[in-house]
């Protein structure tokens, strides 16, 4: 990164490019360089665990995969050296390249730099670096990977043996305050820690693994049952304790680990290997990004905005997703990412679409009424496939099969020159037909499709051999075997290309209106965030009012006013002349799919139709109402939210209290609902620091199973406790018990709660007591995802489509989700939600038409029986019952189907069929893999 | 993954591509067979992982039970049919379980040696089965569908002896019926004859015979004293 010029909507920032070494358009990511590079030096990938050579692709995975060259190269050190130059075919090694200066001109700027791990070799006391045995969670993720080091094996560093006793050691770096570590939490070691103890025992099931921890924070989506399976797993202890390294026993290398439990006090034990679970640290050069950038960071080196729109930086037009806001787990990481996206659209929207240009290709000839012509392409892959794969054998087999009217090989079909030829000699010969032997279709099949359209011929009449991933790769020592299965494999797909069919993706127009469902914080900041892209928003919302829970909450821990806040907003929201209110509104009816939805409204005694393209669900959630601890029986006992409410109303009653104490986890984490409601610990903190500030002799007690402040919440508990809110930790086998009693006619509750620190039961008379309520589903819920045919979690939230990677999508597509009808959240991360799914909206009704694929499913009128079992079959509720001059036949909605062919295999009439995939084309693949070895040399094959 | 990693493995196999296992029908099982191949193995998703929402991987496991099943009755070894379920990362696990597949499979020779069926016999059982798939695919849907979706559950209710009970009262007795149809359409023959061929229990082909009959299939004739086809 260079310089950063200019405002928001015209920025320019100059970048420099650091030489790779490797022309990237010409590199093929086939990895010979890497076979015959003499120079090893250690991975950085694998964490230096392992060696990797001078060149190679960063990891197997990466995109684009394109080699790079290390400066340990014997070339760029000395001049010696350019084996690789010699043996690449693609000629892609290029030792001229130079550092590349570049300038780029944008409107807005994202940073998304993430974290850093946290080092723990700054403190000598973990003993990481000077013991082989001890190492970091981001060293044990590596060991665990398939593409680790020792290629999925868990060995220890000082003898390469398997570790049978592990231990894992919690909050490294993390809620300490000691030098050179951080006071927050990080929020997610806890939770990966327990998955990379589920991973142990699946390699090793004899594995006894421990792990030292503070509180368990589970406090992430479904985060509480996978604490208790991990928890569960034989051979697994969690011990509540702060454990430190002592020593390294001389000769078995193993590691002893000093802990102290409340029963048996100090205690000795020695580990095969210990693991540092090491917390999120800032990006590295986080501040002199934040220099570059003209944005301030906060005190621990984080880019944290405000509660109110966790996405701005200090500077207009440029905006912060990710980890860089603090600590967050990937779910949070990827709606803030789509989130600073839509903050981008309102800032830029106006030229949306401006810079694209539309491709166009020849009109596709109709070879529907002609004999197949086919034309099999063989790829070398550079020396990939040919140094295994007998290429002319292959060719001059292919050559053979009915059919085929050419046959050739490429050196690397992917190139240019090789698409340029596939798509002349195809017009030459009048191929009507392709067959690429080369590699696996889910990297290129998009472009060969493309070079058959550039040929005039329908993308879909491609076909692939996969004889790489498939034969040369994995079978590279038997070159006969391998170039016989290639034969065949060739025959399959020639066998199968015959009965291609020409497919065509259709386009459905998009309604570019938006229905958001819900008017709290979440569904009027996506609300807002649509409108000011261009599109219209009808906002349905069932009370009188707009604001939803947030009405009954009066400031965030971090001192935000939220009625303030809320009253902005709600302007905002009317003022808007592209959002619609609809008040003290039911959805009634939801019909249409992606693009085209059509849904019933009634409101304050009307019934509105509204047609729009997406849909937002955002209806929040609910507070459990106690029926424990006297709560309703007794005037002194309040959930926190009525406690927050009495607060900022100033109720003598309760700030003037002697004695307040709070009970945590009421109403979850238990057997009806086994999860964490998340924000009950920091409403905790933030109430008893609003009433200490009021009123600083007040004795609080705060009766918790695990503190879940995490992140940067942490520093708030940390206050708390400095100022004297005692913290007594229960356990749900042994609950506080409520008496009410009069004493010196002060009329009180006394609370029994046993201290496993002293020991003993503890007696604390209180005058107010406060319960964590859970926080519950909306009684709603359930009818709106009937009405809206998408799925609940085992907890009854709304399930999105995947809880990592599409945080804010349902597998129905078109229906976004957000704010706490998904889980319970904070108001920042309701904000953060609600503009990520503002983002997934846009993406969907910026384009103009939504594209059906062409291998969707299709019945046969005649042969379907209406028997229904495709649409039990089908998840996607694409099949549904029409009415045709036949009778009642199941139909297929194009847009919906997802391609799976789960219908097809279940239609006992096989009336129903997945194009592209159906029971011919895949049935002559299996006769052709069956023909004998004496016919195939004769005769092709049957068919 | 395997591949990207470059793990060596058996070379036996020959792919053929599906975006779901849930889209490998019976039919496609019991064809390769028919067709020659000596094993065939299914690969699909982690159960509970499913690429889609379906959880089409669930339906591959219950067609293999069900296939597993078909192949037992009529006396192939049901270890040439395997199903793993596994992520795209889990190359090394790919690698080991060809390597196993193709081992076990090699041992048990060319498909019909190890069974004692010769491939005539062999193409005419799995050919009788292959016509019973669209009334399969009925009964299943009816009768062998598992209502909760885990892997315990799949397999409490696959080895269950209700559902060798299902299987034979819905499945086995068609698979029976249409091997004696078959046989008969070539000629008429006599109870003991059928009883030969099929290698089935003589009162057992009797009852097959007097039910076909009840049901105006087949008729005796008594001058040859042998059924035929109605």
């Amino acid at each position: 990164m260079g310089d950063v010029e200019g405002q928001a909507g015209d920025f320019t920032v100059s970048l420099k490019k650091k030489p790779r070494y490797i022309i990237e358009e010409k590199c093929t990511g086939c990895a010979t360089c890497v076979k015959y590079c003499p120079v090893e030096y250690p991975d950085p990938f694998n964490q230096e665990i392992s060696d990797n050579k001078a060149v190679h692709v960063y990891f197997s995975q990466a995109i684009p995969l394109v080699a790079y060259i290390d400066e340990s190269c014997l070339y760029l050190k000395e001049g010696k050296c350019d084996i690789c130059r010699g043996v690449c075919q693609a000629e892609a090694i290029d030792f001229k390249q130079t550092t590349e200066k570049m300038t780029v001109h944008v409107g807005a700027i994202i940073l998304a730099a993430g974290i850093t791990p946290f080092d723990p070799a700054v403190k000598d006391e973990y003993g990481y670096g000077r013991f082989a045995n001890v190492i970091t969670s981001m060293d044990y993720e590596r060991l665990l990977s398939s593409t680790g080091p020792y290629e999925g094996k868990v060995l220890r560093a000082s003898d390469k043996q398997h570790p049978k006793k592990i231990a894992w050691i919690q909050c490294v770096g993390s809620r300490r305050v000691t030098e050179g570590e951080n006071s927050y939490c990080s929020g997610v070691c806890c939770t990966y820690t327990q998955k990379q103890v589920i991973l142990t025992q699946d390699h090793d099931a004899g594995a006894e693994c421990t792990i030292f921890h503070n509180d368990i924070r589970s406090h992430g989506k479904d985060f509480e049952r996978y604490f208790k399976r991990a928890e569960q797993l034989p051979g697994t202890r969690f011990i509540r304790s702060y454990a430190a390294i002592d020593r390294e026993v001389p000769g078995s290398q193993n590691v002893v680990v000093k802990y102290a439990t409340f029963d048996d006090g100090v205690k000795e034990e020695e580990f095969d290997m210990v693991v540092l679970s090491v917390g999120l640290n800032p990006p590295a050069g986080a501040q002199g990004l934040a220099d570059k950038f003209g944005i301030a960071l906060n005190a621990h080196g984080f880019c944290t905005a405000p509660d109110a729109n966790p996405m701005a930086t200090t500077r207009p037009g440029i905006f912060v997703s990710g980890a860089f806001q603090g600590p967050t787990d990937i779910p949070e990481a990827v709606f803030t990412a789509s989130a600073a996206g839509s903050q981008c659209g309102e800032l830029l929207g106006y030229r949306r679409g401006k810079l694209a240009e539309e491709r166009i290709y020849p009109p596709e000839r109709d070879v529907s009424g002609e004999t197949p012509r086919i034309g099999v392409f063989v790829c070398h892959c550079g020396a990939n496939i040919s140094s295994v794969v007998n290429m002319s054998s292959a060719v001059a087999y292919a050559r053979r099969l009915p059919d085929v009217v050419h046959a050739q090989d490429q050196l690397f079909s992917c190139a240019t020159n090789s698409a340029k030829e596939i798509t002349e000699l195809a017009m030459e010969k009048g191929l009507n037909r392709v067959v690429i032997a080369a590699c696996s279709p889910r990297t290129l099949e998009p472009l060969f499709r493309d070079t058959l359209r550039e040929a005039g011929l329908n993308p879909y009449y491609c076909e692939m051999a996969n004889i790489r991933e498939h034969c040369s790769w994995v079978h590279s020592k038997q070159k006969e075997q391998a170039t016989q299965k290639a034969r065949d494999l060739i025959r399959m797909s020639v066998a199968r290309a015959r009965h291609l069919a020409p497919l065509q993706e259709f386009d459905l127009p998009v309604n570019k209106t938006a229905l958001v469902v819900g008017g709290g914080i979440a569904g009027m900041t996506c609300a807002l965030s649509i409108a000011n892209q261009g599109h219209e928003v009808h906002l349905v919302e069932k009370a009188r009012d707009l604001g939803g829970m947030a009405r009954r909450i009066h400031a965030t821990i971090e001192g935000m006013d939220v009625q303030a806040y809320l009253d902005d907003m709600i302007r905002a929201v009317y003022k808007n002349p592209r959002i619609h209110v609809s008040h003290e509104a039911a959805v009634t009816d939801v019909s249409g799919y992606v693009g085209n939805f059509i849904t019933t409204v009634k409101t304050e005694g009307r019934t509105k139709v509204i047609k729009h393209g997406a849909s937002v669900i955002a209806i929040g959630a609910d507070v459990y109402q106690p029926s424990e601890y006297l709560y309703g029986e007794n005037d002194k006992v309040f959930t926190h939210i009525e406690l927050g409410e009495r607060i900022a109303a100033k109720d003598e009653k309760v700030v003037s209290a002697q004695s307040l104490v709070m009970i945590q986890c009421v109403g979850c984490r238990n057997e009806d609902r086994d999860y964490c409601s998340r924000v009950c610990c920091s409403h905790a903190v933030k109430n008893a620091l609003k009433l200490k500030d009021i009123n600083p002799e007040m004795d609080i007690y705060i009766l918790f199973r695990d503190m879940r402040t995490y992140g940067l919440k942490e520093n708030y508990y940390r206050e708390a406790s400095d100022r004297d809110v005692k913290f007594i930790r229960y356990t749900p086998d042994d609950k506080p018990v409520i008496e009410a009693v009069e004493q010196d006619g002060r009329a009180m509750l006394k609370v029994t709660v046993p201290d496993p620190v002293l020991g003993m039961r503890l007696e604390l008379d209180a005058d107010v007591l406060s319960l964590a309520a859970a926080v519950i589903p909306c009684a709603s819920t359930g009818n709106i995802a009937g009405l809206f045919k998408v799925a609940l979690s085992p907890d009854d939230f709304f399930k999105e489509a995947h809880v990592k990677l599409k945080p804010v999508e349902f597998a129905a597509d078109g229906v976004f989700l957000c704010g706490t009808a998904h889980y319970p959240k904070h108001i920042h991360e309701t904000v953060n939600q609600a503009y990520g799914a503002a983002g997934r909206v846009l993406t969907l009704l910026s384009n103009d038409t939504v594209t059906a694929s062409g291998s969707v499913a299709e019945v046969k009128d005649p042969d379907c029986v209406s028997c229904g079992a495709c649409i039990t079959a089908c998840a996607y509720d694409a099949i549904e019952f029409r009415d045709t001059p036949m009778g009642r036949k199941a139909w297929v909605n194009p847009i919906l189907c997802k391609g799976d062919g789960v219908c097809n295999a279940k239609c006992p009439t096989s009336a129903i069929v997945l194009k592209h995939f159906t029971d011919e084309a895949i049935c002559c693949q299996i006769d052709a893999a069956g023909v004998d070895a004496a016919m195939k040399e004769e005769v092709g094959f049957s068919q | 993954m395997a591949g990207v990693s470059r793990l060596q493995y058996a070379n036996e196999m020959r792919l053929i591509r599906v975006m779901c296992s849930g889209r490998v029908d019976l039919e496609f099982i019991l064809r390769a067979f028919s067709t020659g191949q000596d094993g065939v193995f299914i690969g699909g998703c982690k159960l509970n992982e499913c690429n889609y929402v379906t959880h089409g991987n669930y339906d591959a496991l219950g067609n293999t039970y069900i296939a597993k099943k078909i192949l037992q009755r009529i006396g192939i070894h049901t270890e040439r049919l395997r199903i793993e379920f596994m992520s795209s990362g889990d190359g090394m696990q790919l690698a080991g379980i060809m390597d196993g597949f193709s081992e076990s499979v090699k041992t048990l020779g060319p498909l019909g040696s190890s069974e004692g069926l010769d491939r005539k016999t062999l193409t005419f059982k799995l050919d009788t089965a292959r016509k019973l798939v669209p009334y399969i695919r009925l009964v299943e849907r009816e009768r062998l569908r598992v209502p909760s979706k885990s892997k315990a559950a799949y397999e409490n209710f696959f080895t269950s002896d209700a559902f060798n009970r299902l299987f034979d009262e819905l499945i086995g007795d068609s698979l029976t019926a249409g091997q004696i149809t078959s046989i008969l359409s070539e000629r008429p023959r006599s109870t003991a004859e059928i009883a030969e061929k099929l290698q089935l229990n003589p009162s057992e082909v009797s009852r097959h015979m007097k039910r076909s009959s009840q049901h105006g299939l087949v008729r005796y004739d008594v001058d040859k004293s042998c059924y035929t086809l109605a």
